[in-house]
C-alpha cells in the first residue's frame, strides 16, 4: 500500500513538475546554474573513480586471463566492454545517486523545513517547477558528457595500469580497445545514463520535497533517496539491457 | 479587508479550527493570539492558502481566495507578502538576491530599477551594506528586517507574519513590531500577525482575535484587552510576572 501511494505521489508530483516555468529567463539560468552545480561538480569525483575502475579491471582481466592461448589484447577489449557497458553508465550512476541524490534531497528538504518552499508558494510560485525542473534538466543534460569522461578516462585509466605493471604492452592494449567495436554500446550507455539522471534528480527531489519535521527528517530523506534511486537504477539497468541489447 | 468565515480545519481526523469566523481590516495591524498549539499558526498558513480549508470562505476585498484553483490565485498571491518564523530567506542567495527575487519572477523592471528597488526597501528596513552578504553571515534581527524588505519588495496589500518576534531580544522584537506597525501604514496594507508575545500586543494590537484550542473565544483591542472578563484570556494575558504586576497595580 506504502508503495502505491508514494508512487502516486511521485506521478502527481512529476505532473507539478513538468509545468510552464514561471518565468523563461530566469528557469534558463537556473537550468544553467543546475547544470554547473550537479554536472560540472561531479566531474572530479567521477574521472577519480573512472581511473582506478578502469586500472582494476585491466588487472584482474589481465591476472584471470594469464593463459598461453587467450591474445593479450583481449584484455583491453574486456576492459572497453566492461567501461562502456556497465562501469560508466550503471557505476557512475550510482556514484552520482549518493553525491548527487543526497545533495538534492537535503537541499529541498532543507528548504521545506525552513518554509523557504512555503514562501516560493505563497508568491504563486509553482515551487515544484521551479526547484525540481532545473535540477532535473541540469543532470539529464550533463550526465551524456560525464559519461563520455568517464568512458575515456575509465580506458585510459586501463592502459596506463597496463602498462605500469607490465601485464600488457600498449600496442596489445589499443588494438583490443579498437577490436570488433561496436558504436551502438555508446548509444546504450548514454541512454542508460539519461534514465539513470533523471531517476536520481526526480527521485531524490521528490523525497526532499515531501518531508516532514526537522533535521533529522532531512537526513533520513536524503538516505531514502539514495537507496531508492540506487535500487531504481539497478531495476532499470536489467529492464534497459534487456530492451536495448536483446 | 480579509475576511474569514466559518472555516474549519482538521488533520488526519484531528479537528484544529472549528468554525472561525473573523475581519481583518485594511491599513490596521490585525493580531492573532494564543497559546502554542491552539491553532494560530494552521489559521495563518489557511488564510494565505498554504492548508485547504475542510469548509467555511476566506474572502480577500470582494474575491472568495478559497474557491479559486491554485493556479488562478496568482493575481491575488502577488499582493500577498509574508514574514516566516524563521525568516525564510534562500539560504544559497545573497540579502539583494533574496529581495529581488519577487521582481525577478514578476516585474519586468530593467536590472537598475530592479537594483533600485531593493536599495529602496532595505533602506526601508535600516538595513544599508548587507547587499552581497548571506543569510547566515547577518543576525536573527536582520534576517527578520530582510525577510520584511523582501516581503514589501512588490508593494503588497496583505501583509502576513507569523510570530515575528520568535527568537529576538526584547529590544529587537520592538524594533521588529515598530517596523511592521509603520509599513502598515505608510501602504495602507491589511497585515495579520500571528503572535504569543504580549509586548506586540499592547504595542501594535489594532486589532485582537484570540483563539483558543482551535475556536475564536474574544475580539477586541490593545485597551480592551486589559479589562476583558474571558478567564481563558486573562490566564494567557496575565500568564507573566510582570503583567500579574501590572494588573494587581491597575
Amino acid at each position: 500500500m506504502r508503495f502505491i501511494f508514494h508512487f502516486g505521489q511521485y506521478v502527481l508530483f512529476l505532473n507539478r513538475v513538468f509545468s510552464r516555468p514561471e518565468k523563461f529567463s530566469v528557469f534558463l539560468k537556473q537550468v544553467i546554474k543546475e547544470a554547473e552545480s550537479l554536472g560540472i561538480k561531479s566531474i572530479g569525483i567521477v574521472s577519480i573513480i573512472s581511473v582506478f575502475m578502469g586500472a582494476v579491471i585491466t588487472l584482474q582481466t589481465a591476472y584471470n586471463m594469464d593463459l598461453a592461448f587467450i591474445p593479450k589484447y583481449t584484455i583491453g577489449l574486456a576492459a572497453r566492454e566492461s567501461v562502456l557497458l556497465e562501469f560508466s553508465s550503471t557505476i557512475v550512476g550510482l556514484i552520482l545517486a549518493g553525491k548527487v541524490g543526497s545533495n538534492i534531497a537535503s537541499e529541498i528538504g532543507s528548504m521545506r523545513v525552513t518554509e523557504q518552499i512555503d514562501a516560493i508558494e505563497i508568491m504563486g510560485i509553482n515551487s515544484c517547477s521551479y526547484l525540481v525542473l532545473p535540477k532535473i534538466l541540469g543532470l539529464v543534460i550533463m550526465i551524456p558528457f560525464i559519461t563520455i569522461i568517464s568512458m575515456g578516462i575509465g580506458i585510459m585509466g586501463g592502459w596506463i595500469a597496463g602498462n605500469i605493471s607490465g601485464e600488457v604492452l600498449s600496442a596489445d592494449y589499443i588494438y583490443g580497445i579498437r577490436f570488433a567495436f561496436n558504436p551502438f554500446y555508446i548509444i546504450y550507455a548514454l541512454i542508460k545514463s539519461v534514465v539513470f539522471a533523471f531517476l536520481i534528480s526526480s527521485i531524490s527531489a521528490y523525497q526532499g520535497y515531501h518531508v516532514k519535521g526537522g533535521s533529522l527528517e532531512v537526513g533520513i530523506a536524503s538516505t531514502r533517496a539514495v537507496v531508492v534511486s540506487s535500487i531504481q537504477i539497478l531495476l532499470f539497468n536489467l529492464l534497459l539491457t534487456q530492451l536495448l541489447l536483446a | 479587508m480579509i475576511e474569514v468565515k466559518n472555516i474549519n480545519k482538521a488533520f488526519h481526523g484531528n479537528q484544529i479550527l472549528f468554525d472561525v469566523s473573523a475581519k481583518f481590516e485594511t491599513g490596521q495591524t490585525n493580531l492573532i493570539i494564543g497559546q502554542s498549539g491552539h491553532g494560530k499558526t494552521v489559521l495563518l498558513k489557511s488564510i494565505v492558502g498554504l492548508h485547504q480549508i475542510d469548509s467555511g470562505q476566506i474572502v480577500y476585498g470582494d474575491e472568495v481566495f478559497s474557491e479559486i484553483p491554485f493556479s488562478e490565485q496568482k493575481t491575488i498571491r502577488k499582493k500577498i507578502g509574508m514574514l516566516f518564523q524563521g525568516s525564510a530567506l534562500f539560504d544559497s542567495q545573497t540579502v539583494e538576491e533574496n529581495v529581488r527575487f519577487p521582481l525577478d519572477m514578476f516585474s519586468n523592471k530593467s536590472s537598475e530599477e530592479k537594483l533600485d528597488r531593493v536599495n529602496f526597501c532595505l533602506n526601508r528596513v535600516n538595513l544599508e551594506n548587507v547587499n552581497k552578504l548571506y543569510p547566515s553571515e547577518i543576525s536573527g534581527g536582520m534576517q527578520k528586517r530582510v525577510a520584511i524588505a523582501r516581503a514589501i519588495a512588490l508593494n503588497p496589500k496583505y501583509l502576513f507574519c507569523d510570530e515575528p518576534n520568535s527568537g529576538l531580544d526584547p529590544k529587537t522584537a520592538i524594533v521588529i513590531d515598530n517596523l511592521i506597525y509603520e509599513i502598515t501604514k505608510e501602504y495602507g496594507i491589511t497585515t495579520i500577525i500571528n503572535t504569543h508575545d504580549m509586548n506586540s500586543v499592547m504595542g501594535i494590537g489594532e486589532k485582537i482575535i484570540y483563539i483558543f484550542e482551535g475556536k475564536k473565544l474574544w475580539e477586541g483591542n490593545k485597551d480592551e484587552i486589559l479589562t476583558a472578563t474571558e478567564q481563558q484570556l486573562n490566564d494567557f494575558v496575565f500568564a507573566s510576572e510582570l503583567f500579574k504586576r501590572i494588573k494587581s497595580f491597575s
